[in-house]
């Protein structure tokens, strides 16, 4: 079943399949949680517009809030000039949005999966389109990431590298579910 | 739980038109998503834009693959966003388009994650992009222009509506 993150949703436009779980809009403060999420669903998608105080951050995701160097990803990228690519091993997040950016009125934007999250027996894989554009420059990235645990995946953080979340995001998680 | 993933409309052309416009789109829905599978009479660009505005308030920024190449490239102070990167539309194979526009009822810009695809047996595009429209208003109805050609008959498009908690 494909599911990346801007294409897979026209295969799941079957009532039900695809659940709103929880909503956040942080408007200060640099993380929010996703708690005690229900293993009854295949895959999650995280879909992000978000605004920042500070410019050029990055928010991270970690998991069941193990900050343990269990992360890694890589990510191909293109700035409107050129496209580029590169990764991080062992690290202790996962890339969610890179170079968000904190201009006004502008909004990053970021849609993740993370696959067979409720599994006990794999690592979790990440996929995330994340970008932002301030007319004149701007980043497009595709990402991948993993995180090495075995563990179901009952919670996700996203943190600010820096800076505070501004009026204006909203962090969105949806269930999708299996067969 | 509700379900959250709703189709608001489709349009399959019964005859060829220029351009393919949702209109008087809700305001009920965190993000809208739209899909377009088609072809033109002539290869063409595919334009994104909203609310009538054909004002220089758009700008994107994408990577694309032709089969042979990477690159990127973008626009800026455009008056629309393009959806098909290095590539263009078909007369004969059709192109996939798709647009994922972020809090579309708010009052910040509107920033939007789209893909382009296009195979033609040996070459062809594919390409991911952001765009964003440099305005507060809601947005009320998304246009897909086929450029300087028009869309050809069976082409289709469909807007949803996703909705959070």
């Amino acid at each position: 079943m494909l599911i990346h993150g801007v294409i897979a949703s026209s295969r799941l436009a079957i009532s039900g399949a695809f659940e709103s779980i929880a909503t956040s809009t942080p408007t200060s403060g640099s993380s929010i949680t996703f708690s005690t999420i229900p293993s009854t669903y295949k895959h999650l998608q995280i879909r992000v517009n978000s605004r920042f105080s500070g410019t050029d951050d990055r928010i991270d995701l970690r998991f069941n809030s193990d900050t343990g160097s269990n992360y890694a990803y890589h990510w191909l990228t293109g700035d409107g000039s050129a496209a580029s690519a590169s990764g991080a091993a062992t690290q202790t997040s996962a890339l969610g949005v890179a170079y968000a950016t904190g201009t006004a009125n502008i909004a990053a934007a970021a849609i993740i999966d993370i696959h067979d999250y409720a599994s006990t027996s794999k690592a979790k894989t990440i996929r995330s389109a994340n970008a932002w554009d301030t007319n004149g420059s701007g980043r497009m990235r595709l990402s991948s990431g993993l995180w090495t645990s075995t563990s179901a995946v009952s919670s996700i953080t996203l943190t600010l590298n820096s800076g505070t979340f501004a009026t204006g995001t909203t962090i969105a998680l949806y269930g999708i579910k299996g067969a | 739980m509700a379900s959250t993933y709703e189709p608001i409309a489709t349009t399959t052309l019964g005859s060829a038109a220029s351009s393919i416009t949702f209109s008087s789109i809700p305001a009920t829905y965190t993000d809208l998503r739209v899909v377009l599978v088609g072809t033109t009479t002539a290869t063409a660009n595919c334009w994104l834009t909203f609310n009538s505005d054909g004002a220089t308030n758009y700008s994107d920024t994408l990577i694309y693959g032709t089969g042979a190449s990477a690159g990127s490239n973008g626009h800026s102070s455009a008056t629309k966003i393009v959806l098909n990167g290095s590539g263009n539309t078909n007369t004969s194979t059709p192109t996939f388009y798709s647009a994922d526009i972020f809090s579309y009822a708010g009052s910040t810009y509107k920033t939007c994650l789209t893909i382009g695809n296009g195979d033609l047996n040996g070459s062809g595009d594919v390409n991911c992009a952001v765009g964003l429209w440099r305005s507060t208003s809601a947005i009320t109805s998304v246009i897909l222009t086929a450029g300087s050609s028009t869309w050809k008959t069976g082409t289709t498009a469909t807007l949803y509506g996703i909705k959070s908690a």
